[in-house]
């Protein structure tokens, strides 16, 4: 596994867009406000979410905890999501 | 000051709360800005973080969209007949003591048809937990009125507004006699968590009433925008009161909501008392019950 | 069948001699098959039942837990089928109505369980505390759509014992909800009831999977239609529901589904029926006229029948004991021997609608009508045989 030395964000995010139905509570409720919708579509007509900087993200999870359609969720790198 | 760099994963770890839902029935059938899903993350992270032996624990759901959670949780999940969950659980639980037994159900299902068997199980202080989703409303059938539904709010049968006093769960259970019971929003999803994690470790009727937007229903029928408006309410509205007495908490129409834990005390549960009092009262014939 | 059978818990049963009703009969019975929940609620007249296992569980391990009505008591039984106990419950016409939803409950998630149905005279609050047998075709088609279900009818205290134990057994081999049709008059009457030693009391075990785990699915059917179970906490994450289903019990909601699933809940007893039925035949062979009956009605049908053979009138006597299914093969034989058949029932004409489909017209059939409230007077059964025999 490579590992690199970057300049990020305590954490990020990983989404499965085509899970996603574009409510926007994690883009609403993002404490950092690292999210947008994007402006593409998943093949159901929804905008997922994208990270708008990775050093905003600290990987609090709470887009994981909030998200309705399991699309998304948080993590601090270097440890499990939790 | 320099900046911090950070070690980054070629590969991010997995999603947990994948473990518990039954992955190969993705998508669920819940609406864009629903707040089920919401509460299913919560409750995977309860459990996640409970130390509890999760082949023991079992979900048991009734009708309604909420009812639906038991078929996308994997562990043992019962999906009963409509308002009946609780009875379900009632023989669930009492046939094998060892289980965590949850009920995971809505406000139609659980305090409407279901009414008669929650205050029982309240007053009996049998050791379950009840997950209530309230959604004010009936969802899964389009829309008609619930015993939850505020002052005011139009559904399918109440096209010109409800003009009925709504229950005040809280106060219900209380008085019912729930010795937990706690009221939170699907936008406080780390209060949520903490409740149900308490609600799931504590012996006896522990409730857990769980507010969540209904956007193709509720919000779209009385011209509340979509599941992110009523989110927005729930986080603007609310005001966080763990001493607030139940019975003055009940919910106006778009009114203010109080949230906490309302109630956490002690009393035997069921089998305890059953157990305590027939070997009190017939010695050592009794043969003791523990499953 | 594929199930282990054992002997009963010597704890439970009460070897010996007894003079009781056939209420507490019941009881016995179902504690000697290993009953160990049972959920009820009071009503007249079969709360002799429920009382009896309230006093007698504290002393063989069971729980008895009086719901807050019939409906939470026809489903807390199958939770706690779920949870691994073998349980009953136990109730009276108007109860039985209220737990039709939870009867289909049953048999469309294929959990075993009985539901006990003292009978009185209805419909509706009808006459509490006086018979009927007009819940028979309700115990076959009472809850919505179509399901296949066992019913037996016991005629004594004495059976009242022996064949709650059949009703359990029953469940267990084909994973289905039994339901026990007593009535008021077998409920109450007391007679002698020998409980015989636990170690000749014949107990089917519930078949519990035991092949690979992660083969297993809930719904998939052995040879005899039937699947095998396993329960809550064996880890094997299993889903329960109402809904039309797969074979790994996830709701799927095609035609194709219902197609496979639903015919497959009737034939596990139309396919099975040979071994399902039970009932007793005298004199039936060279038989003019057959009278059928079940319940405390084959009883008041005997000195009928003797009355009537005295006059040198050929009668014989079929006694349903499992009622649903019913011996339609059986009829239809005798239909091409016999003049006509007589039925008498505490009702306005249930049963009877059976033996005129089973005789396809090929013989006369009779109702022997009551409305319900008492037994038959014997005469008016014996004017039946008499006007039949020709």
């Amino acid at each position: 596994m490579t590992r690199e030395k970057t300049k990020k964000g305590r954490g990020s995010i990983v989404i499965t867009a085509e899970r996603c139905k574009g409510c926007a509570f994690c883009v609403e409720f993002c404490p950092t406000e690292a999210l947008k919708l994007s402006e593409q579509y998943n093949k159901k007509g929804y905008h997922p979410p994208v990270l708008i900087s990775e050093e905003k993200c600290n990987g609090c999870n709470v887009c994981g905890l909030m998200c309705p359609d399991f699309a998304i969720y948080g993590f601090v790198h270097g440890k499990k999501a939790s | 000051m320099a900046e911090e760099l950070f070690d980054v994963e070629a590969a991010p770890p997995g999603n947990t709360v994948e473990e518990f839902l039954r992955m190969e029935r993705m998508p669920h059938i819940w609406c864009p800005g629903c707040g089920i899903g919401t509460t299913v993350n919560c409750f995977a992270h309860a459990l996640e973080t409970s130390g509890l032996d999760l082949s023991r624990v079992a979900v048991v759901s009734g009708i309604g969209c909420t009812g639906r959670v038991a078929g996308y949780i994997n562990l043992d999940s019962f999906h009963a007949t409509h308002g009946r969950a609780i009875p379900f659980a009632t023989g669930l639980k009492l046939a094998n003591p060892e289980l965590k037994v949850v009920v995971y159900s809505g406000d139609g299902d659980l305090t409407a048809i279901g009414g008669n068997h929650f205050i029982h199980a309240c007053r009996r202080n049998l050791d379950l937990t009840v997950i209530l989703i309230n959604n004010f409303i009936y969802g899964m059938t389009g829309g008609q009125v619930a015993p939850t539904t505020p002052q005011t709010a139009t559904a399918s049968t109440t096209p010109f507004g409800n003009f009925e006093q709504p229950f005040n769960l809280p106060y219900l259970a209380e008085s019912s006699g729930a010795v937990y019971v706690a009221r939170w929003t699907a936008y406080h999803v780390r209060h949520v968590t903490k409740a149900i994690k308490e609600a799931i470790a504590k012996k006896g009727f522990s409730f857990v009433e769980i507010l969540a937007p209904c956007p193709t229903l509720f919000s779209r029928r009385n011209k509340l925008g979509d599941g992110l408006d009523q989110m927005m309410y729930f986080r603007d509205h609310s005001e966080i009161r763990n001493d607030a007495d139940t019975k003055s908490i009940g919910i106006d129409f778009q009114g203010k909501i109080i949230l906490g834990k309302f109630v956490d005390k002690e009393r035997p549960t069921y089998l305890d008392a059953m157990n305590e009092y027939y070997r009190n009262k017939l010695g050592d014939r009794y043969v003791p019950y523990n499953g | 069948m594929n199930n282990k059978k054992s002997t009963a818990d010597p704890r439970g049963v009460l070897t010996g001699a007894h003079f009781i009703d056939g209420d507490h009969a019941c009881c016995e019975g179902a504690i000697a098959a290993g009953c160990r929940f049972v959920a009820g609620y009071p009503i007249t007249p079969s709360t002799e039942v429920v009382e009896r296992i309230a006093e007698r569980f504290p002393f063989v391990g069971g729980v008895f837990i009086q719901m807050e009505d019939e409906i939470a008591s026809s489903i807390a039984i199958q939770g706690a089928v779920w949870g691994g106990k073998k349980s009953m419950t136990v109730t009276s016409g108007p109860g039985f109505s209220l737990m039709m939803e939870h009867i289909g409950y049953a048999a469309m998630t294929e959990t075993p369980c009985v539901f006990v149905d003292v009978q009185r005279a209805g419909p509706s609050t009808g006459l509490p505390t006086q018979p009927g047998q007009g819940d028979m075709m309700q115990a076959r088609w009472g809850s919505h759509g179509d399901y296949g279900i066992i019913a037996l009818s016991p005629n004594s205290p004495q059976e009242c014992f022996d064949l709650t134990i059949k009703a359990f057994n029953l469940a267990e081999i084909y994973r289905v909800p039994v339901l026990f049709m007593m009535d008021e008059c077998v409920g109450h009457m007391t007679e002698r009831v020998m409980i015989p030693p636990a170690d000749t009391i014949e107990i089917v075990e519930r078949h519990y999977y035991d092949g690979p785990r992660d083969e297993f699915e809930l719904y998939r059917p052995g040879p005899n239609l039937v699947p095998p179970m396993v329960k809550a906490g064996d880890g094997y994450n299993i889903h329960v529901t109402g809904l039309t289903h797969d074979e790994h019990g996830y709701p799927n909601m095609t035609v194709a589904t219902q197609e496979k699933l639903i015919p497959r809940l009737v034939n596990k007893i139309r396919y099975n029926v040979a071994d399902i039925l039970d009932y007793e035949e005298d004199g039936v062979e060279g038989a003019d006229v057959v009278v059928v009956s079940y319940g405390i009605t084959s009883r008041t049908a005997v000195p009928a029948i003797e009355q009537a053979r005295r006059e040198g009138v050929k009668v014989g006597h079929l006694r349903l004991i499992v009622c649903w299914p019913f011996p339609e093969q059986r009829i239809a034989e005798l239909s091409a021997k016999v003049r006509g058949f007589v039925v008498p029932e505490i009702n306005l004409g249930q049963m009877v609608l059976e033996v005129e489909r089973g005789t396809s017209g090929r013989s006369a059939v009779r109702s022997v009508p009551h409305s319900g409230g008492s037994v038959h007077n014997p005469r008016d059964i014996y004017q039946a045989i008499i006007g039949m025999k020709g």
